[in-house]
């Protein structure tokens, strides 16, 4: 197995190559983390008419190695009454499963840390083992906010889960597999958006929360709990939740590339060689980079009985729409368009839906109502 | 290779039960225990059944310690005090205990072990699946409709009716 494309070193042995790309991977993410932090506040300043971090070197762009290395020297602070052991550890619960989920992921045909036949669930169930660290957190830093950041997030963490993973069930259904790698080799011709857009929707909403960004970012609100389990955490330790929920961030957009945009397959297949198959997926990824961000600066924080509604009363539901209609197309064997039409007309649905809930009702102005009063009484 | 691992998993199960029961904190308790659990998970691994290892993940790593998590956070659950139990449920406790390890020790040792251990044929993904939907469709879908009537059931003593707090 060749660990960065070129068999740079013969590796014979598994355990070793895997030991060398889980390191590489942890320092690239590091970099890349950086990067998106500049990145996300240059958009979002954009997007707001300002011109964001500009100070720091040329453009501003040295931001984030002084952001870096001010949280890093930072005091590392732990309150007296803290349980030390879970307030230590919790950092670490977090940490772990978010880089474990980068092993398993196909970034083009061959660069793959551990290529596994169950990749899809395996990424699915790890990046759900962050909620203990969340509990950890907010129970041992002995502080009310931070307990009930823990719980608001282990909450929305388990139950946003769900519809993210029955949206992967309606991927596996048609695909036939839950590696990653022979789901981006399906859609070679076609990528699995246009089969599904219904889970599609499902999947990009439920990602969000499970990031816990804005509009979900309800257990880390400022206004309301003060930071969440992060109140209590400050230098290193504070920094490595960001980025943890960073290096979050492009796991479910790789996600998303990978199991929905064609990954490096599409439109190009795979003979382009892995310089394109790079840029083909860090493109994709790019783009739900992008849409987070974008979110982010345009929608307003959702109350915390919407959000747990939202999941339940909504997607699930229409999770569970999405997997019966492609079992229908599935058993009667009918043509893909099928998937197109049946799936497209859940993701109409959805939206409609969504939006007949959020619109603003259309007010009658205050003289109609009272020339309806007038004309009424003189009649 | 494969032994190193063994071991290490085993100690990790072990110690994570011994744990559950040892610690006074409720809490760190119920850490031991998923501890404990990923254990579990990594000797599915070592068993090449990866699917049952990642739902053991996925699900009792993942959804069934939060509950637990959930229930010891929320209610104040004191640590438990050192103090010897009264002498009647010493007993029952001693008795239904031993009773247990003489169950499993029974059931261990009654059971012809296949001898050659080096051998697993590994069941695949798409076994586990066909398995389950044709062969055993029906106590399949007895087990979904138990857990949605105990699902029903737990909504509605947990719903409150109008006016009623």
């Amino acid at each position: 197995m060749t660990v960065l494309g070129a068999p740079l070193v013969n590796l014979n042995q598994h355990w070793l190559s895997t030991l060398l790309g889980i390191v590489a991977l942890t320092l690239v993410m590091t970099f890349a983390v950086m990067f998106a932090t500049y990145y996300e506040r240059k958009v979002i300043a954009r997007i707001q008419q300002r011109l964001g971090p500009m100070r720091t070197g040329p453009y501003g762009i040295m931001q984030a190695f002084a952001d870096t290395f001010k949280l890093v020297a930072k005091e590392d602070l732990r309150p007296a009454t803290a349980d030390p052991v879970a307030f230590e550890l919790a950092v670490f619960a977090i940490f772990i499963p978010a880089f474990l989920a980068l092993i398993a992921i196909p970034y083009t045909q061959d660069w793959i840390v551990s290529p596994l036949p169950l990749s899809l669930l395996y990424l699915l169930a790890v990046s759900g083992l962050s909620f203990i660290g969340f509990l950890m957190a907010g129970w041992g830093s002995d502080s009310k906010y931070a307990l009930l950041g823990g719980m608001r997030a282990a909450a929305q963490l388990i139950s946003y889960e769900i519809p993210l993973i029955l949206a992967a069930i309606g991927v596996v259904m048609i695909t036939r597999t839950v590696d990653l790698s022979a789901i981006v080799v399906f859609q070679h011709k076609v990528p699995l958006i246009v089969w599904q857009p219904l889970g599609f929707l499902i999947f990009l909403t439920a990602s969000i929360a499970e990031l816990e960004r804005q509009p979900f970012d309800i257990p880390t609100g400022e206004s309301e709990v003060a930071g969440g389990v992060f109140i209590e955490y400050s230098g290193i330790r504070w920094s490595m939740f960001q980025l943890t929920s960073y290096v979050n961030m492009y796991v479910f957009s790789l996600l998303g590339a990978l199991v929905f945009l064609g990954g490096w397959e599409w439109p190009f297949g795979r003979d382009v060689g892995w310089g394109y198959q790079l840029l083909l997926t860090l493109a994709k990824m790019s783009i739900f980079i992008v849409f987070y961000l974008w979110v982010r600066a345009s929608l307003p924080r959702l109350r915390v009985d919407q959000l747990m509604s939202y999941a339940w009363k909504v997607l699930i539901p229409f999770a569970l729409v999405q997997i019966f209609l492609n079992g229908l197309v599935l058993v009667y064997d009918l043509p893909d368009v099928a998937l197109l039409i049946t799936s497209g007309a859940g993701a109409a649905a959805l939206v409609f839906f969504i939006y007949r809930s959020v619109r603003v009702k259309p007010r009658r102005p205050l003289e109609m109502v009272a020339n309806g009063v007038a004309a009424r009484s003189v009649v | 290779m494969t032994q190193i691992f063994f071991d290490l998993m085993a100690a990790i199960v072990i110690l994570g039960a011994l744990g559950v029961v040892l610690v006074r904190s409720t809490v760190y308790a119920a850490l031991f225990l998923i501890a404990s659990l990923m254990g579990v998970a990594g000797i599915y691994v070592l068993l090449s059944t990866e699917f049952l290892a990642l739902v053991q993940v996925l699900i009792y790593g993942g959804a069934v310690t939060v509950l637990l998590l959930f229930a010891l956070m929320l209610t104040k659950v004191r640590d438990l005090r050192e103090r010897a139990p009264e002498p009647p449920q010493l007993a029952g406790a001693v008795a239904a205990s031993l009773a247990l390890l003489a169950g499993f020790m029974t059931m261990v040792y009654k059971t012809t072990w296949p001898r050659n251990v080096g051998q697993i044929t590994p069941i695949s993904f798409n076994q586990i699946g066909t398995a389950l939907f044709n062969r055993w469709a029906v106590p399949f879908e007895i087990a979904s409709g138990v857990l949605l009537v105990a699902l029903v059931g737990a909504i509605v003593i947990a719903m409150q009716e109008e006016g009623e707090r």
